[in-house]
């Protein structure tokens, strides 16, 4: 049911091969089924995560949670230090005759800024390393491709691996049992 | 059970045979509808919402040009009503982050189908909490006093303060909280964008989900983002409203220096929270036709919940009375007895009877299971909450050290519209959220609903290896 090349004279630049599937466990399959015929830029589309489909695409880990502590760190170490900058060495007062490095009253800001921080990084990275926001992708060409939200599941070999053979990696998506395999275009 | 328009009441946490289809169908077909094409009641309550607005910007108003001396505070009870309405405004917020940080941790997939909503009551009710703070202040136009930066004068702000703290505590929980609640949203909004027939609705949708494609590879990284947030959340809940007990506790008037305050906010912000989920949750099932999602389930472990933090709270009624007596201090002995058989006793028995009598029918299951029960005991809790405030707050410096410094307090019409104003504020934007955004989170009902179709006919409470919180790679 491979989709039909379009008409026009100039080749059209390829993006991939997309293969729609009816469920996760045959997305699954179907991944794990390309790791070792050699696929390695693939990647699929699902409208919840899928456990499992990370190893079967063959990802790395992310290193989001090592980026957050640092973060978190610096953001914890530069509120300590503003407060302590502030009422030691900017512009000591004698407020309520404490200590002017009252260190225990810091430690609210301190955690907060720590929060603050590590939060925003976790979030905004993680949107950032996504590549977000970005409204067009060439994926969104898959026919059907709304389905990817809804009840779908797709998987993409992209032409740029070097095991991609448009008429060979067709026939073996072809195999895996897809609702249909659709070429797209970049 | 009774059957209602395929509709299942059901003890699972989601009713069995859901497809994921039907999960989308069920949560976004109702948002995609034209909007004046919406149902009666939606038009009520924006209405409703919309007219006390309008009396909470009336009364912001008349405060900011005939200054703070419009409320009923005077000079031993300098802190009324606007402290109160802050203190329980963002107790409620706090049941939400709990049941989408916490119960994450805890792989609570219970937590699935009301997660949503409650952080948007969350983010709304701390839209309500976050203004008292700026409003009460005698000049509030220098409120960006508070926070730290370079200026010409040299000054800072007073890091020494618990009202420092707040200021800090409140952003940040404010902040990370919408930026949690738009990260859950990014998968759905994008359900919405590919949904949508409009072309104009598509685009709305679709900028506000960034171009989101359920690529496996950002899924990998959502899921971490998403744990890290919660694992995050679940602290800055807890030091939110310990700060705000600090408020209190780092000062010296009886009643208001206990060590046990900070804990004991924390239980009473969760215990009048997960209040406020039910009261919300028990219309919004019905409104949308959402009974095989927010299940009786739901409504019994919120119930739960609930009656745990009321029974922490109660602890700590005992624990204030107990230490009270045991210190020996005679204006902490004199504060208990002020509570007990004051002016203002009838605040507090009326407390107890809301906060510690009301709650306990909720030990039954047949009373946890019964919305009516439900919805009635969480309106007396939420009233209980809010004297609990008004007792620590108001009742305490009405009778401190002095006794020429003894006074009483009656709030005025201002302290009262203010107060229901702000509860417009909170109805308008909760009217506006569950027309336009999905009030449940569709992505991850449709991993329950994957779970739960290689699980059928197994019992729901087993340990479900679905969830955000699934670390990827072992």
């Amino acid at each position: 049911m491979a989709h039909a090349v379009p008409a026009a004279t100039a080749e059209p630049e390829l993006y991939g091969l997309v293969a729609e599937f009816e469920t996760p466990e045959a997305l699954l399959e179907a991944a794990n089924a390309a790791r070792e015929e050699g696929y390695t830029k693939m990647d699929a589309y699902t409208p919840f995560p899928v456990t499992g489909l990370d190893e079967a695409l063959g990802m790395s880990n992310t290193r989001l949670g090592w980026v957050v502590l640092i973060m978190g760190l610096l953001g914890g170490a530069s509120a300590f230090f503003m407060q302590w900058f502030a009422q030691v060495v900017h512009y000591p007062l004698n407020i309520g005759g404490r200590p002017l490095n009252a260190w225990p009253n810091y430690i609210v800001i301190t955690f907060e800024v720590t929060v603050l921080l590590s939060a925003f990084t976790a979030g905004l990275f993680m949107l950032a390393r996504n590549g977000l926001p970005r409204p067009y992708h060439p994926i969104f060409n898959t026919p059907n491709f709304e389905a990817a939200t809804r009840d779908r599941f797709f998987l993409c070999i992209e032409a740029s691996d070097p095991e991609f053979d448009l008429g060979l990696t067709a026939r073996f998506l072809e195999k895996l049992g897809p609702v249909r395999v659709s070429e797209v275009e970049a | 059970m009774a059957v209602r328009r395929g509709i299942q009441e059901t003890n699972r946490v989601i009713a069995p045979g859901q497809t994921y289809a039907g999960v989308d169908d069920r949560v976004n077909r109702p948002i995609l509808q034209n909007l004046t094409r919406s149902p009666i009641w939606w038009f009520l309550g924006f209405g409703v919402g919309f007219f006390f607005l309008m009396v909470y910007l009336y009364s912001v108003t008349t405060l900011i040009i005939r200054g703070v001396g419009i409320f009923g505070n005077n000079v031993p009870v300098a802190w009324a009503m606007p402290i109160v309405n802050f203190v329980w405004w963002i107790g409620i917020g706090h049941a939400g982050t709990l049941i989408s940080a916490i119960l994450l941790l805890f792989r609570q997939d219970w937590r699935t189908s009301i997660n949503r909503f409650a952080e948007a009551m969350t983010l709304f009710a701390v839209v309500c909490a976050g203004m008292y703070p700026i409003l009460h202040l005698g000049r509030p136009w220098l409120f960006y006093w508070l926070f730290p930066y370079p200026n010409t004068y040299g000054m800072w702000p007073q890091f020494r303060s618990p009202l420092d703290w707040d200021v800090f505590a409140i952003s940040t929980y404010a902040s990370v909280s919408a930026l949690f609640w738009f990260i859950g949203l990014v998968p759905d909004l994008a359900t919405l964008r590919d949904r949508a027939q409009n072309r104009f609705v598509k685009l709305f949708y679709g900028t506000l989900a960034l171009g989101w494609r359920g690529s496996a590879k950002h899924w990998q990284r959502y899921q971490r983002a998403y744990l890290l947030l919660a694992a995050l959340s679940t602290p800055l809940v807890l030091s939110v409203h310990s700060t705000i007990a600090l408020d209190f506790a780092y000062s010296q008037v009886p009643g208001w220096n206990n060590t046990i305050m900070p804990p004991y906010f924390v239980a009473g912000a969760v215990f009048a929270g997960f209040a406020m989920v039910l009261i919300l949750a028990i219309p919004l099932r019905y409104a949308f036709g959402l009974q095989n999602l927010i299940t009786k389930k739901h409504l019994d472990n919120c119930a739960k919940v609930m009656l745990a933090t009321g029974m922490i709270v109660v602890y700590g009624y005992i624990i204030e009375l107990f230490i009270a007596w045991y210190s020996g201090v005679e204006f902490e002995r004199y504060m208990a007895y002020n509570r007990l058989f004051g002016d203002f006793a009838w605040a507090f028995w009326a407390l107890i009877l809301c906060n510690a009598v009301a709650i306990q029918p909720l030990w039954s299951r047949r009373v946890r299971q019964s919305q009516v029960a439900l919805f009635i005991i969480s309106l007396i809790v939420s009233v209980g909450m809010w004297l609990e405030r008004y007792v620590i707050v108001i009742v305490t410096l009405m009778r401190d050290f002095l006794p020429s410094s003894w006074g009483n307090y009656y709030p005025t019409v201002f302290d009262w519209s203010l107060f229901i104003g702000s509860m417009g504020l909170f109805l308008t934007l909760w009217f506006v959220f569950i027309r336009l955004l999905p009030t449940v989170a569709t992505s991850e009902i449709k991993e329950l609903v994957h779970h739960d179709m290689h699980h059928s006919g197994h019992d729901d409470d087993h340990d479900a290896p679905t969830h955000r919180a699934q670390p990827e790679v072992s």
